[in-house]
């Protein structure tokens, strides 16, 4: 007797992974490095995620919603949190919440959806949202906490849910008391007033290369960037050639004046480095797809990055360099094609 | 490197162990297959042989219905394709369409044969003194018992072998080596019938010129390896050797499989016999045996009948014809949950939409797999360019790349970016994480790139063709202009004659007129008109 199946094309097996799959571990692999931030930082930046998220998915939504896309594939692929939680992460810890809703509508609205949705946006989301709002709030987004350890005073969760919801600080002396300029900016204004590096570094905001608190963050970020690269949801390519350059192009500028410029490490340690080697720069789609490709794209963000420090207006210029390389990678594949088998 | 110093390179294959990029090692779900030995199944009601088996045309069928038919005699014809034979004795019923074994799904000329159950041989003519015999006499006794390349291609043997022998092949390879989960046929051959393997060896290396023969098995193989090194026949034999390689998908790939044994890869658009390598599958080289030296057609193979959809998993040795649900009743039918009928392995395969299409020579697999096996299909997500399909890749193509300029009609780019040279393994597919049918789209692009190709050199034959005509027409035209310039000074020169007869004529009417005034004058003009 004969019988009926159903067609299908090969493969015949069952797929391996799924993009929401690989977006969770994303987010596992930025546990470590939030559970750090909370432990030297305090609560806010748990807030912080949670609204952004909450932003980035509402947004989300609502441009499915309106481009006519089915919602349930991709609300659950995760990729708007993750550009919530990388968002997140750059920000000041007290930062008021309409900043994330506005970078939120930025990240998810024209970053993302107006270019095509998911897999098709030109820009880093979450560096557009950060980029967007530093420019246009320049004082909320560099209102910094010192680390728990150097603080005279700091807050609990409802006083820092208090604080993003309403921008008032609930001690006499309001903002002065809690922020404090980053070791970035404290770098950057010091060389500028003629101070020397040493003499600069000598205070407690340092630690042994970057700033205190911020060089154990960056750290547990790269123990989650190692996690992503033995999973293989990232290549190592991007991160050796970030961190790599770097050291690099900063070693030969600190051999000549170790004065006035920092040690290769302290670049390193210091800022978005490490979180945009392993996590931001890495991100596929809008990075560069050969493995020659990316190693021209991670270097490139790494340089850049090192000439907005040293003689751009930004103490740190991770998110600009990301933003710049982004552009320059469909060019950048369009010359590193690998070379074909028999070819 | 020139191409002399490859082929000195390609002379030192399997000595050392090579790499190709990419793969997948997969689970090798083999040995369900291999618990009993192959049998052949009863004979069933009806044999249904597809008169296209081939790479190529379809058959001409050489008999009519009604006709009687012995074991063995030829039934189709292709010229240059390999010749199709009944694979029982009995009367054909019908030549007719029916489903076919083909990964294009559609129905096909088929030659249907009741068997008389007499399982009556045609006379056979073998090549016994094959030691002896010309080159040519052996690739035509392949063509004549219809070999084709078992390992899945089907690519004509003889064919294969005369290039081979042109191209000055120094390496025979046998390719042992079966990546593709589920399928065990090759291993219970080269298991079962070691010397028939070997003496095919023997006979295709003399066919070709050739010196060495390596034979190339999976690194879990052990007892294939004792079975083919214990042999009489490898006793015998010279220059023969057994290499394991590592089992990584897609190994068993012809030119993967090159890369492994000498570390060269074929060039592109080029074939193994540029470095002087010609690949041949076990089975082939076993059913070379039986051709030359029993003079045994083609009519029969190891399939393996396998998968959680089967209940009792095993290996047949089946005739051509043999409808799939025979073999599965053999194998005491399909379990409750089966979801899916594969020919081929779970990467390559093609499905069926039913199981009355029948075991081709192509047909190394049949495969069974429960609804677990598949799991339901997903939503297809947009690209995340995570550049997985590119890792995996062993032509080292970037599939991301290929996917987002076919899907854009951008096939410049798809032809430079080499989706020519994608061997549809699979393996892209499979690892996606937008669950993306890539190899799909590849086929789809392929034969887009076929038609364009088609459509150019039409579009460049009008091309000239009009240039052609435009050149003639010019040509006529120039041709006319100077003929009537012609004609017209002929005209013109007759004209001027016509006037100078005038002339001449009105003198001598004059002179006339003159002499009858004065004849004395009459001399001077007759001088006159002499000059």
């Amino acid at each position: 007797m004969t019988r009926s199946f159903d067609v299908s094309g090969a493969p015949h097996m069952p797929p391996q992974t799924t993009v929401a799959k690989v977006m969770l571990q994303v987010l596992l692999a930025l546990v470590p490095g939030v559970l750090a931030y909370t432990w030297f930082f305090g609560p806010g930046i748990l807030i912080q995620i949670i609204l952004a998220s909450v932003f980035a998915l509402l947004f989300e939504f609502l441009m499915l919603r309106m481009r006519g896309r089915p919602l349930k594939p991709f609300i659950n692929d995760y990729s708007a949190v993750v550009t919530a939680v990388l968002f997140a992460l750059c920000i000041p810890p007290l930062a008021p919440w309409w900043i994330s809703c506005i970078a939120m509508m930025f990240a998810i609205v024209f970053a993302k959806h107006l270019y095509g949705g998911l897999g098709q946006n030109v820009f880093n989301p979450a560096m557009v949202a950060y980029v967007v709002a530093l420019i246009s709030f320049p004082q909320a987004m560099t209102s910094w906490l010192p680390p728990l350890a150097l603080a005279e005073q700091s807050l609990g969760l409802v006083d820092s849910l208090s604080v993003i919801l309403t921008g008032q600080v609930p001690l006499a002396g309001g903002w002065d008391v809690i922020s404090q300029a980053t070791p970035l900016d404290t770098l950057k204004t010091g060389v500028e007033a003629g101070r020397m590096l040493p003499e600069i570094r000598n205070t407690p905001l340092f630690g042994d290369f970057g700033g205190k608190g911020w060089e154990w963050i960056a750290n547990w970020f790269a123990v989650g960037g190692i996690f992503l690269l033995y999973k293989r949801i990232i290549s190592w390519q991007v991160p050796v050639a970030v961190i790599g350059s770097v050291v690099l192009v900063s070693l030969p500028f600190w051999l000549a004046d170790p004065d006035s410029n920092p040690l290769p490490l302290q670049h390193v340690f210091s800022g978005a480095i490490v979180l945009a080697a392993f996590f931001i720069a890495t991100d596929p789609v809008t990075g560069c797809v050969s493995n020659r490709g990316r190693l021209i794209f991670g270097a490139g963000v790494g340089i850049i990055t090192l000439i907005i420090r040293r003689w751009g207006g930004y103490p740190d210029g991770v998110a600009f360099a990301v933003l710049l390389m982004n552009m320059a990678a469909p060019l950048i594949d369009r010359y590193t094609r690998p070379r074909m088998y028999g070819e | 490197m020139n191409s002399s110093q490859h082929i000195e390179r390609a002379q030192e294959a399997g000595k050392r162990i090579h790499h190709f990029h990419g793969g997948l090692r997969l689970k090798h779900h083999k040995k369900i297959s291999c618990q009993d030995p192959v049998e052949r199944p009863p004979l069933p009601d009806l044999l249904i042989v597809p008169l296209l088996q081939h790479a190529g045309d379809t058959a001409e069928p050489l008999v009519h219905v009604g006709d009687r038919v012995l074991k063995g005699q030829q039934i189709g014809q292709c010229q240059p394709c390999a010749a199709i034979h009944s694979p029982v004795s009995g009367i054909v019923e019908a030549i007719e369409d029916r489903p076919m074994s083909h990964p294009s799904g559609q129905p096909g000329p088929c030659v249907v044969i009741r068997p008389d159950g007499k399982e009556q041989w045609t006379r056979l003519a073998p090549l016994t003194d094959w030691l002896n015999a010309s080159a040519d006499d052996l690739i035509a006794q392949m063509q004549q018992c219809g070999l084709a390349g078992l390992g899945g291609a089907v690519f004509p043997t003889h064919a294969k072998t005369r290039d081979g022998r042109e191209r000055k092949t120094h390496t025979l390879i046998l390719n042992g080596v079966e990546c593709e989960p589920y399928i065990s046929c090759d291993e219970m051959l080269m298991r079962e019938q070691p010397d028939k393997i070997i003496l095919g060896a023997r006979i295709l290396r003399r066919a070709l010129g050739a010196e060495r023969v390596v034979i190339a098995i999976e690194d879990q193989m052990g007892i294939v390896q004792q079975a083919l090194t214990g042999s009489d026949e490898f006793a015998q034999s010279e220059n023969i050797t057994v290499v394991k390689v590592p089992a990584i998908y897609p190994e068993g790939g012809e030119r993967q499989l090159i890369q492994v044994l000498t570390g060269l890869e074929v060039p592109a658009g080029g074939r193994p016999s540029d470095l002087g390598l010609v690949c041949q599958n076990v089975a082939t080289s076993a059913a070379v045996a039986d051709a030359v030296t029993a003079g045994k057609p083609l009519i029969e193979r190891y399939v393996t009948v396998t998968g959680n959809g089967i209940s009792h998993p095993r290996n047949f040795k089946a005739l051509f014809g043999t409808p799939v649900s025979h073999l599965v009743d053999c194998c005491s039918g399909y379990t409750k949950d089966v979801a899916r009928l594969v020919v081929g392995g779970p990467m390559m395969g093609y499905p069926l939409k039913s199981d009355d299409a029948p075991v081709v020579k192509a047909s190394n697999c049949v495969l069974a797999l429960s609804r677990q096996d598949i799991e339901e299909p997903q939503a297809e997500m947009p690209c995340i360019r995570c550049g997985e399909c590119a890792r995996v890749c062993p032509a080292t193509l970037l599939p991301q790349q290929l996917h987002l300029q076919i899907t854009n009609d951008l096939w410049k780019d798809v032809e430079s970016y080499g989706l020519s040279a994608c061997i549809e393994c699979g393996c892209c597919d499979y690892v996606c994480p937008s669950h993306i049918p890539l190899v799909d789209w590849f086929r789809f692009g392929k034969g887009e790139l076929r038609k364009r190709a088609r459509e150019n050199e039409a579009a460049e034959l009008a091309r000239k063709r009009f240039e052609e005509r435009e050149a003639r027409l010019i040509r006529i035209k120039q041709e006319r202009a100077e003929k009537m310039q012609r004609r017209k000074q002929l005209l013109k020169d007759k004209a001027l004659q016509q006037d100078r007869i005038k002339a001449s004529i009105q003198r001598a009417e004059n002179k006339t007129r003159a002499r009858a005034k004065d004849p004395g004058e009459a001399q001077d003009g007759g001088q006159s008109h002499d000059s």
